[in-house]
């Protein structure tokens, strides 16, 4: 799960690393008195689950409160790779002496959480990592013993000479440490990590990145997902426990598991098709989940097939038949349905679904054929 | 001959008496393989379906009944413990079928399993089967029949997939093992090659890779460098888009490590017969033997 900066911020001021002030607002006139309220020039940055948003337009200095107002006026409603900005942050601009950047890192080749430093701060890392690799300095943690304070030392004088500003360095690389172990994080980033002409460092901009799978053990956290910032349809999914991804395709794909809902998808587009989606409906089948399924294929204007391949396991193939003809029952569904069903029950299934009037096939390539066709209109296939 | 699991496994199920862990239970017993025991904390004393001893901790089910290997069937929550556990009990082989584990959990599990010298594999994957003769999890055991080909694959159904084209083609199977579709797994295609490489039934080797991660590309490069035996690859997702996830904790795409035309490049440039389709693994295979 992706969180917002100010919300990656509310982490890390919690756990006690340096983040100037902020608060969120929804209208220029919002953003103008929290402006009013700092004195002095702000800054104005759009809150969207997207990186480059300095390119896209959507972080703007402004010189004083009046001013704050016109910048969130041209920032709010902007679209930034396709998601429309509902919030911006407003906060105190700070003097910056130098900007640096630290992240923390899931790290699946080293089945550890890898540190990343570098004293060039500010751009994006991947981009310090292409131009000058050298400026970035990596440490893997041993998860048995976490980070050590010295590590984060040796960590701070890779970004500074000075003790000073190492010291303070080397105390928020330990809190954005234990930040991201709370969480349940697999990123965190600060950049940039800043000095001011006062010798200060702090933290001016945050990059967190949750592990769905912790959610649970972190309701402070799972109560951060911005629905807003993704396709109410796939809000839909997951609330029913089914993943969704929605694509531009004409073929509606419904399948058991990632790995046969991915090959399918290729499979479309192998046989001259394009997949509407990314849809897998997990183990257990409950008829309910088809159901919500078709529901939520149905309602994307591009589909113009729809395409069942389930291989049964632990799904039972007349569950999924059970399914499909409930959703025919409660909801019209004029589009062409082509369906696979193998495995677990498959005659129990294919009888429920001859008895409704529909045809089921058993193998994948004859109904990734067929349902591609009958996107293209042709009916004979 | 197989990999990794044969006639010897002689199977603890963690979380036996749960819904998905009972029922899978009949299944693997059915199959053939000899559960000799069950753990669920509190139970112990009980006899599942009045024949499986139930006891409260695994190092138990090892003292009094032998068991060499686990399965865990417990939910996400736990099933990093119940990893630590089996590992702790000495129990070599640990299979956990639990989806949704927290990374941070697994990540502290796999230095402690590393240091017991147990294997894990998994967590959020199917489990193994050696057709005929033995199952460890939940991969269906009518699909599968005894053969000269290994299978291995980060994937679930799409795994049941391929395995069913190969059957229903009168190609059988070594061993099939699915290692589970998780950033942080115990054991990777690299350690499932080394096995089959080694064990004298197996002739050739079908791989099942996803987007995300380079496991793939590593694994080319032992097929290229280590490995005498013919290796068939399949990647999935071609057609996802980048930067989104697809289900599996695994399948992220992230900058331009881990797509399904680099990883299909990676297999191609070291030899490795791609397949395009599930379908195509059959004339692949049935040309490699």
């Amino acid at each position: 799960m992706n969180i917002h900066e100010y919300q990656a911020k509310e982490i890390l001021r919690a756990h006690g690393i340096p983040v100037p002030p902020g608060e969120i607002a929804t209208t220029p006139e919002e953003a103008e008195s929290i402006a009013a309220r700092y004195g002095g020039p702000v800054v104005v940055k759009a809150q969207v689950h997207a990186g480059g948003r300095g390119k896209a337009g959507g972080v703007k200095l402004a010189d004083d409160a009046a001013d704050a107002r016109v910048k969130a006026e041209a920032i709010l409603g902007l679209e930034i790779k396709g998601l429309t900005v509902e919030k911006v942050l407003v906060t105190p601009a700070e003097e910056i002496a130098s900007e640096a950047y630290v992240g923390i890192v899931m790290d699946r080749a080293t089945q550890s959480n890898v540190f990343m430093v570098s004293p060039e701060g500010g751009i994006d890392i991947e981009e310090v990592a292409a131009t000058n690799p050298d400026a970035i300095t990596k440490l893997s943690i041993d998860p048995r013993y976490g980070l050590l304070p010295h590590q984060a030392m040796g960590l701070a004088w890779a970004l500074y000479d000075d003790v000073k500003l190492a010291r303070q360095a080397a105390s928020i690389i330990m809190k954005l440490y234990e930040a991201y172990q709370a969480a349940g994080a697999t990123l965190a980033e600060i950049n940039p990590l800043i000095t001011t002409p006062e010798g200060e460092v702090k933290a001016i901009d945050a990059k967190m990145n949750i592990d769905d799978s912790v959610l649970f053990r972190v309701p402070e956290v799972a109560a951060m997902r911005d629905t807003s910032s993704e396709p109410a349809a796939e809000t839909k999914a997951r609330d029913a426990g089914l993943s969704y991804i929605k694509l531009d395709g004409q073929v509606g794909c419904v399948v058991n598991g990632a790995g046969l809902a991915m090959a399918t998808m290729d499979m479309v587009k192998f046989y001259g098709g394009d997949p509407a989606n990314f849809l897998d409906i997990g183990g257990s089948s409950n008829p309910d989940k088809v159901v919500t399924a078709l529901e939520i294929i149905t309602a994307d204007p591009r589909v113009k097939s729809i395409l069942f391949n389930i291989f049964g396991g632990i799904t039972r193939c007349d569950d999924v038949a059970n399914g499909i003809v409930e959703a025919t029952r409660r909801i019209e569904i004029d589009l062409p349905i082509a369906i696979r069903l193998t495995g677990t029950n498959e005659a129990e299934a294919i009888e429920i679904l001859n008895r409704a009037g529909f045809t089921a096939m058993t193998d994948m390539d004859e109904v990734v054929k067929a349902a591609v066709e009958l996107a293209k209109g042709d009916t004979s296939a | 001959m197989s990999i990794f699991i044969d006639g010897s496994t002689r199977l603890v199920v963690q979380g036996i008496t749960g819904r998905d862990g009972g029922f899978h239970t009949r299944q693997m017993i059915e199959y053939g393989t000899q559960v000799v025991a069950g753990v669920t904390p509190g139970k112990g004393g009980q006899l599942f379906d009045d024949s499986v001893p139930v006891f409260d901790t695994v190092a138990e089910a090892v003292e009094k009944h032998g068991a060499n290997t686990s399965v865990i069937y417990v939910p996400a929550a736990f099933a990093a413990d119940a990893v630590f556990e089996a590992a702790e009990a000495g129990i070599e082989l640990i299979v956990c079928i639990s989806e949704g584990v927290p990374v941070q959990d697994m990540m502290r599990a796999l230095p402690f399993v590393k240091e017991k010298g147990a294997r894990l594999i998994g967590p959020n994957c199917p489990g193994l089967i050696t057709p005929g003769v033995c199952k460890v999890g939940i991969l269906p055991g009518q699909i599968v029949m005894p053969g000269p080909v290994g299978v291995v694959s980060r994937s679930g159904t799409l795994t049941y997939e391929v395995i069913f084209q190969l059957t229903r083609a009168g190609i059988g199977q070594s061993t099939c093992v699915g290692i589970g579709g998780d950033p942080l797994i115990g054991t990777n295609f690299v350690d499932c090659l080394e096995a089959f490489e080694a064990d004298p039934q197996t002739r050739a080797v079908c791989m099942l890779g996803e987007i995300g991660g380079t496991d793939e590309q590593v694994a080319a490069e032992y097929v290229r460098d280590r490995m005498s035996k013919p290796v068939v690859g399949f990647i999935a997702g071609q057609t996802a888009p980048p930067g989104r996830r697809m289900g599996h904790a695994g399948a992220i795409i992230s900058g331009s490590e881990g797509t399904a035309a680099e990883k299909m490049k990676a297999f191609r440039d070291c030899g490795i017969a791609v397949a395009e389709r599930p379908a195509d693994f059959v004339e692949l295979i049935a040309a490699a033997l």
